[in-house]
């Protein structure tokens, strides 16, 4: 492998709280040195990447890999390909597989899948419950042993409080947070969209933000009587917000994320019953969508995760009650952060990125998000400023279900390098 | 000579969208229609040779025998397809049966189904004209049309009429459909029922809410009667239909209290003993049989209607 | 620019009414059985009109109803949005002699659809034609029985009837492109 020297890019390092205009030289897959005029040794490949920006390879600790068991929509070859195309170098894959990710065996398929496409990192988070049924635990040592960062039910809530409870002491042992889809399902069974004037006017039943705010209320609770670890996956709602923010101001070891569609769309994208903008949790109000921005702004919400929940076509192309829930987001996430919170100016750029590598690195216990010496060479190149067009048929991902094909936005990753190696450039 | 008709577009998917021209327009289409079925010969060519497929996912017979009678009066082709199955996903999907019946060169669907937006979603996927008999909770734009009728034969006008819905508007396709149509012609709209049975923000659709029954008989010209389903009580919503018809049921002592003479409507079938009595349903205030005759009415001139075709196509004058 | 030319003013009208009036009577034989039928619009107020006279000569009360042909075009499906449908009301047709009255003939589609619709009423035992204006140009075999005024138009010429009871005056124009 190549010694590679990036020169001349504003080097963004979020864990350092460094800006500078500076080079930054990778050898043997790690970070070997960043500051002014760098020579590389001998043999070293140099890019120039004057105008750019030099950060951290991205870190999304939300994504659907859908393999095993779901090929079809999506593998783990090209949901890494995907990510990197978006600029992660890590990603963690959650456990709502087929079969679920409960056990070494398919912790250790998962890994070794993503060794062979050696694109992003991929790091696999097991079961809660074993078949995420919400009755027994799973092996959570095994399943760290195996290579897993966390574990969570996603797809559904951790069952009862009780089960909640025992997960977040027992996963105290291994140092991994608890990581919870929060919905009261017996507010939210039958909804398909947010409980508002929209989903009235469309004649859907709704989710009402209190089916969310329950179960956050509920895991804050818990991780404050265990002095567990518990991560709040895609939060949604204002109130939310106002819980998490009260709970870090007590101490309580509560961290949380958001996707990009939180702080992008509104309810409002349902009209005319677009598939493509039904997800769960749903698209909310307009008030929710600026109290996630502000809990991004203010660190309430520690970072961006995307959810990338890849479907078939035919299975979006549907009545909106039948259609299944969640859109793909790997390489419209940074676009849609720049574009929506840099661009607005809610957020700096170094900002952002500390949420988007840093925090979710720091959060999950992942090497990577920084630029220090010694640290891995994960590192994203991206230019802020370029405007593009949303064009999801040129996607690596196998599937297109988005509704932000056609917008333009902002930023977007140029380079992206996993292990000191090229794993995406871009050509057009 | 003949002055500028509004179009209504290839589909009718609801009311919520047409405007106050579109919705007059409709409504004084049907009444020479009205005329039509009271001939002996219950038969104008108008529609001469078109094929009609009513594609019907939910059970309905009223609804549907309506619209055949409405076709075969315009003389229309007419072929009934009714399934029961509960997920179209279970067999072919709603797409797949609508392309095979375009490729089958049919001129017109009529579409209930169990999803909200179904219409709207046939409609954007095909070339024939789509009517929404019914989508999930959305609209029944129709019946919609023909309650608004019907008051209008009652009152000569909807401009500041009172109308009070009543019953569970929170999975009334019918209810919102009259609260688009009415609001739109300038009537004033009440909801009325169990808050439990009431969208939480029905207020922004431009209606205002009176809790008891007994307040809406006092204010309004006119109620129409939801029905409500069995299953409301088996989800939770309202203890028992017994308990509705107690709190909220439109009986023959309330309607006795009533300070003028109110007109009395409901879309059928009724729950007698629930949300209406015996002596309400048949007595002297209702107009639920004008409803039924106003539908056919109303369903010839919708597809009267919208069989025009686009706008661009070269309108002849009357010659003679 | 299209030029207007006056063909009948309302005295001329008045005089053709009258005649027309008395034709229609003694082609019907009398006034027993008698039905005067107009086509909407036109056709309705000079039936009307017509309709008076003989009751006035005849000392009688001549049954009579109106005719809203736009269901019955043959046209319909050609001709893009719908026109407004008028009203149809008659009374009872079986046996009797029906005057189908219009205010122009002129291709003949008109009357044809009218005899359609009439049919869906009963069974005439005997149905007349009467026409204010025949501007020939006939596309099918029609003929009117009784006529006020038979003029050669040319196919881009329009023949305009005017009631004073919608338009505010009684007139018969033609235009005719320059």
């Amino acid at each position: 492998m190549r010694p590679l020297l990036l020169k001349g890019g504003r080097v963004i390092d979020p864990s350092r709280a460094a800006d500078d205009i500076a080079d930054v030289l990778l050898e043997d897959g790690r970070i070997a040195a960043v500051g002014r005029n760098i020579v590389g040794p001998d043999g070293v490949e140099v890019l120039d990447v004057s105008g750019r920006v030099v950060a951290p390879g991205l870190v999304d600790v939300h994504v659907h890999l859908r393999e095993p068991g779901q090929e079809d929509l999506e593998t783990i070859a090209t949901g890494s390909a995907s990510a990197v195309a978006g600029g992660f170098t890590s990603i963690c894959a959650m456990p709502n597989t087929d079969p679920v990710c409960d056990n070494q065996g398919v912790v250790g398929f998962v890994i070794a899948q993503a060794q062979r496409a050696a694109k992003a990192r991929v790091y696999p988070i097991g079961a809660v419950t074993l078949g995420q049924k919400g009755q027994q635990l799973a092996e959570f040592g095994e399943l760290v042993g195996a290579g897993a960062v966390a574990v969570s039910d996603d797809g559904k809530p951790v069952a009862t409080a009780h089960m909640m409870r025992t997960a977040l002491e027992y996963a105290k042992t291994f140092g991994i947070p608890v990581a919870d889809h929060c919905e009261d399902m017996s507010l939210a069974t039958g909804g398909s969209m947010h409980e508002g004037i929209v989903s009235t006017r469309l004649g859907l039943k709704g989710i009402p933000a209190a089916a969310e705010e329950i179960m956050v209320a509920r895991d804050i609770l818990l991780a404050e009587l265990t002095g567990g670890h518990v991560h709040l996956c895609h939060m949604s709602t204002r109130g939310s917000v106002e819980l998490i923010r009260r709970a870090k101001e007590r101490g309580v070891r509560v961290t949380a994320e958001a996707c990009p569609h939180h702080f992008s769309l509104t309810h409002e994208a349902c009209v005319g019953y677009n598939t493509n903008a039904k997800m769960n949790p749903p698209l909310r109000e307009a008030e929710d969508v600026e109290a996630i921005r502000e809990g991004l702004r203010d660190g309430t919400i520690d970072c961006v995760a995307t959810d990338h929940a890849p479907h078939h076509y035919d299975a979006k192309e549907r009545e909106f009650d039948d259609a299944p829930n969640g859109i793909i987001g790997l390489e419209t996430a940074l676009g849609l952060s720049i574009t929506e919170l840099v661009g607005r100016g809610l957020l700096t750029l170094p900002q952002l990125l500390h949420r988007m590598s840093t925090a979710p690195a720091r959060i999950f216990n992942l090497p990577g998000g920084t630029l220090a010496t010694g640290a891995p060479a994960d590192v994203v190149v991206i230019d802020p400023t370029v405007k593009w067009t949303v064009a999801p048929e040129t996607f690596r991902s196998k599937s297109r279900n988005t509704p932000f094909g056609g917008r333009e936005l902002t930023g977007r990753a140029e380079l992206t390098i996993v292990r000191g190696q090229v794993a995406f450039q871009r050509t057009t | 000579m003949k002055p500028d008709v509004p179009s209504l577009g290839k589909d009718l998917v609801g009311l919520e969208h047409l405007s106050a021209d579109q919705l007059r327009l409709i409504l004084d289409t049907a009444e020479p229609f009205k005329e039509v079925s009271e001939r002996q010969i219950k038969k104008v060519p108008a529609l001469r040779g078109r094929t009609i497929v009513n594609l019907f996912f939910e059970a309905s017979t009223r609804t549907r025998i309506s619209f055949e009678f409405a076709e075969k009066r315009l003389s229309a082709d007419t072929v009934s397809i009714a399934s029961s199955g509960s997920s179209v996903s279970k067999g072919e999907t709603l797409v797949d049966t609508a392309r095979n019946l375009e490729a089958m060169r049919i001129d017109m669907v009529v579409i209930r189904h169990h999803s909200s937006g179904s219409a709207e979603f046939l409609g954007k996927r095909i070339r024939t004209n789509v009517i929404n008999a019914g989508d999930g909770k959305h609209e029944h734009p129709t019946q919609g049309l023909l309650d608004i009728l019907t008051l209008r034969d009652k009152f000569g006008k909807i401009e500041g009429l009172k109308v009070a819905i009543c019953g569970d508007v929170l999975h009334s396709r019918v209810a919102r459909s009259n609260i688009w149509g009415l609001t739109k012609l300038g009537a004033e709209v009440a909801v009325c029922g169990p808050a439990s049975l009431l969208p939480r923000n029905v207020e922004e659709l431009g209606v205002t809410v009176i809790p008891r029954i007994e307040d809406a008989i006092a204010w309004a010209d006119a109620l129409n009667v939801l029905r409500l389903q069995l299953e409301r009580m088996q989800s939770g919503f309202i203890p028992s239909l017994r308990e509705y018809n107690r709190v909220f049921g439109l009986t023959t002592d309330r309607l006795e209290r009533a300070p003028k003479d109110l007109v009395i409507m409901h879309p059928g079938p009724m729950n007698r003993g629930v949300e209406i009595d015996s002596g309400v349903a048949d007595g002297p205030h209702s107009v639920i049989l004008p409803q039924v005759t106003n539908g056919v009415a109303v369903r010839m001139a919708v597809l009267y209607l919208l069989a025009g075709g686009s706008p661009d196509a070269s309108h002849q004058g009357g010659e003679a | 620019m299209p030029s207007r030319t006056l063909l009948l003013d309302d005295r001329a009208i008045a005089r053709a009414l009258s005649r027309m009036a008395s034709e229609i009577v003694e082609q019907a034989r009398g006034t027993e059985q008698l039905v005067i039928v107009g086509i909407q619009r036109r056709g309705v107020e000079l039936a009307a009109r017509l309709k008076h006279l003989v009751d006035q000569a005849e000392q009688s009360a001549v049954a009579f109803g109106k005719l809203d042909i736009t269901l019955y075009r043959d046209d319909l499906q050609a001709i893009g949005p719908r026109p407004r449908v008028g009203v149809t009301e008659l009374p009872d047709l079986d046996g009797r002699t029906v005057v189908i009255v219009d205010d122009v003939l002129y291709t003949g589609r008109t009357i044809r659809a009218a005899l359609d619709e009439c049919a869906d009423f009963g069974r005439p035992r005997r149905i007349l034609l009467c026409v204010l204006i025949d501007r020939g140009g006939r596309e099918l075999p029609i003929q009117a029985d009784i006529v006020g005024t038979t003029i050669s138009t040319a196919p881009g010429d329009r023949v305009d009837v005017l009631v004073r009871e919608l338009d505010g005056r009684d007139a018969v124009e033609v235009a005719r492109e320059a």
